[in-house]
């Protein structure tokens, strides 16, 4: 095969569907202030609100519980920026239940809130990924565990790396239960996964917009009707007063015909792009000796597959692919400038020599079978390449 | 993607990472006379350096590293450099003057070349033992770090090598930049490298 290009990095982000990126472009006159009283404001405000029924569609909830924001880290940012307005004032309330294997925008939100005096607790997860659900019952517990009542839980609902996806609707139990507020972060899940506010339960739900195939630069902060909301942005009545700033209108737009569209395709994404996965899986496991999948078996995002490659280190893998056109990522500490491996892969138990070798293969709409075979026929090579160099005999950290 | 765009790192970088040379092949029966391992996997690198010297001149030399492209660049260039040389001058080569001849490395991936000749110099301090001459060489290239207190890198590497992971442990250890306090950026790389070297616990 001659070298071609495959992109793999579908959770890193997405590129712009073709219907969405036509739309955008007819879209770019739609230039008005949707908070104008005129009629091309009128117009434009009104196009705004069928988008926010077509992102509310996506997750089961009403058009007025979307609030239109930046994307994925504000809205996050936002749940948390409350919850400090919350803890400081009277309800008594004040532990942050979240878990260790969050998106850095929803660790370092909580870290913040460590860092003014919140309690706050970092639930584990298993081997797999799957939240430990005794060990928040004992967080959720103030008879069991330090901090007082739970002012809120927040677990994200499929992860970006491993891809393991958690019971939210048992989370969501658990923190009603023990009445906190509940807030998934639904990034990585929505148009990939089933994801809906009501069956799930829950208060808050972040979602993005560019994971969706659609722009970046705008997201969505589910919320259910009722429960509080502070804004971080202030100085507008946009967004009911709780998010300033003039209305991105070409982002809000593309926003809510990508929610359409993955929300008709979701049946058939799952299934094909399910497929595609087990194709890569099975074909890596049998071409290339000694590799450990990461995440859960079955609880997992039908596109995401985590595999550490013993011996061969993440960073000199990802950029061998890279020289064949293959774009991948990993959870070495050599691609983070830090000399920390992901912390998701750490939180799993693997251990560093796994979390170093580990690869990210994030797959989507637009991958096809015959990406997955050129990979497989490009990656084999690679690992033993850098095997035959490596210091660390693969055989000695097979899982 | 595309091979108008230019690669992450330099072509000279690019060229060692694909095609290194004097990797270790096991077949082949490489007969070395010193080797050195140094390097921790938690951190995500380790590195082994083989060497045949004659008349303590470096006649060729063997390597292997568990590590990223930028250590697998960084030990290749080492490893052709340092042929032909006298293990007196190979001893003293610094991570700086490897990234300097792969075309230069960012900022963050220096730390991923200083393995390579730390695994150098113990491989020549083994054989400097082996040939009676134990440390013959140790505190030639000490440099000063802390004018105040007179303290070098080779401070720094102890204190690290006895458990200090941290400024405040460092402190403990040298007093360090108790007095002045200017030394503390450089202080802090040299200790962000042995811990990397040394190992996180």
């Amino acid at each position: 095969m001659d070298k071609r290009f495959v992109y793999m990095d579908y959770n890193a982000t997405t590129p712009l569907r073709p219907e969405v990126k036509e739309a955008m472009t007819a879209d770019l006159d739609v230039f008005a202030n949707a908070s104008s009283m005129h009629e091309a404001g009128r117009r434009a405000f009104d196009r705004i609100e069928k988008a926010r029924s077509s992102v509310a569609r996506l997750i089961g909830a009403q058009p007025g519980e979307i609030l239109f924001t930046s994307g994925g880290s504000e809205s996050n940012n936002t749940v948390f920026n409350t919850m400090f307005d919350l803890g400081r004032t009277a309800t008594g309330r004040r532990k942050i239940v979240t878990t260790a294997i969050e998106h850095p925008c929803v660790m370092r939100a909580a870290e913040r809130l460590r860092d003014e005096g919140f309690p706050v607790a970092f639930v584990g997860v298993d081997g797999a990924g799957r939240l430990d659900m005794a060990a928040l019952g004992r967080e959720l517990d103030p008879s069991r565990s330090e901090g007082g009542p739970a002012l809120l839980v927040s677990v994200m609902a499929a992860n970006n790396e491993i891809g393991t996806v958690q019971d939210i609707r048992s989370v969501t139990a658990l923190a009603k239960a023990a009445g906190a507020f509940m807030h998934t972060d639904a990034v990585q899940a929505a148009g990939k996964v089933p994801v809906n506010v009501r069956e799930w339960g829950v208060d808050y739900l972040t979602l993005s917009c560019h994971k969706i195939y659609g722009p970046k630069g705008v997201g969505a902060l589910f919320a259910r009707k009722g429960t509080p909301l502070d804004p971080l942005i202030r100085g507008g009545h946009q967004e009911g007063g709780l998010r300033a700033g003039t209305y991105n209108n070409q982002g809000i737009l593309a926003f809510g015909m990508a929610a359409e569209l993955a929300m008709k395709e979701l049946p058939r994404y799952r299934e094909r792009v399910g497929a595609l996965r087990e194709r890569l899986r099975s074909g890596l496991v049998a071409a290339v000796p000694s590799i450990r999948v990461n995440g859960h078996a079955t609880e997992v995002l039908p596109n995401t597959l985590n595999v550490s490659f013993p011996g061969a280190e993440g960073e000199a893998i990802l950029l061998s692919l890279d020289l064949e056109g293959i774009e991948v990522s990993t959870g070495s500490a050599c691609a983070s400038g830090s000399l920390e491996p992901s912390h998701v892969l750490m939180a799993t138990g693997v251990g560093p020599e796994l979390a170093h070798g580990s690869i990210r293969f994030s797959l989507g709409r637009d991958s096809t079978e015959s990406d997955v075979d050129y990979v497989l026929e490009k990656l084999p090579p690679i690992i033993a390449r850098l095997r035959r160099m490596s210091t660390v005999p693969a055989a000695c950290l097979e899982a | 993607m595309s091979d108008a765009f230019q690669w992450l790192y330099s072509p000279i970088v690019k060229e060692h990472f694909t095609n290194p040379k004097n990797v270790f092949d096991p077949d082949e029966r490489f007969e070395a006379d010193a080797e050195g391992v140094v390097g921790n996997i938690k951190c995500g690198d380790q590195m082994m350096f083989l060497l045949k010297i004659k008349g303590d001149v470096i006649e060729d030399v063997r390597w292997k590293t568990y590590g990223c492209a930028s250590a697998i660049a960084s030990t290749s260039m080492l490893s052709e450099v340092i042929k032909g040389m006298p293990i007196r001058d190979a001893y003293s080569i610094k991570p700086s003057d490897i990234a300097s001849k792969l075309g230069g490395l960012p900022e963050n991936k220096i730390h991923c070349s200083v393995l390579g000749d730390k695994a150098l110099r113990a491989a020549i301090d083994s054989y400097l033992e082996k040939t009676g001459r134990a440390g013959a060489f140790k505190g030639e290239e000490a440099v000063t770090i802390c004018n105040c207190l007179n303290i070098t890198d080779k401070d720094i590497e102890q204190a690290v090598k006895d458990g200090a992971r941290n400024w405040e442990q460092l402190q403990e250890a040298t007093k360090i930049g108790t007095v002045c306090g200017g030394c503390k950026p450089r202080a802090l790389e040299l200790l962000h490298e042995f811990v990397h070297i040394y190992g996180a616990d």
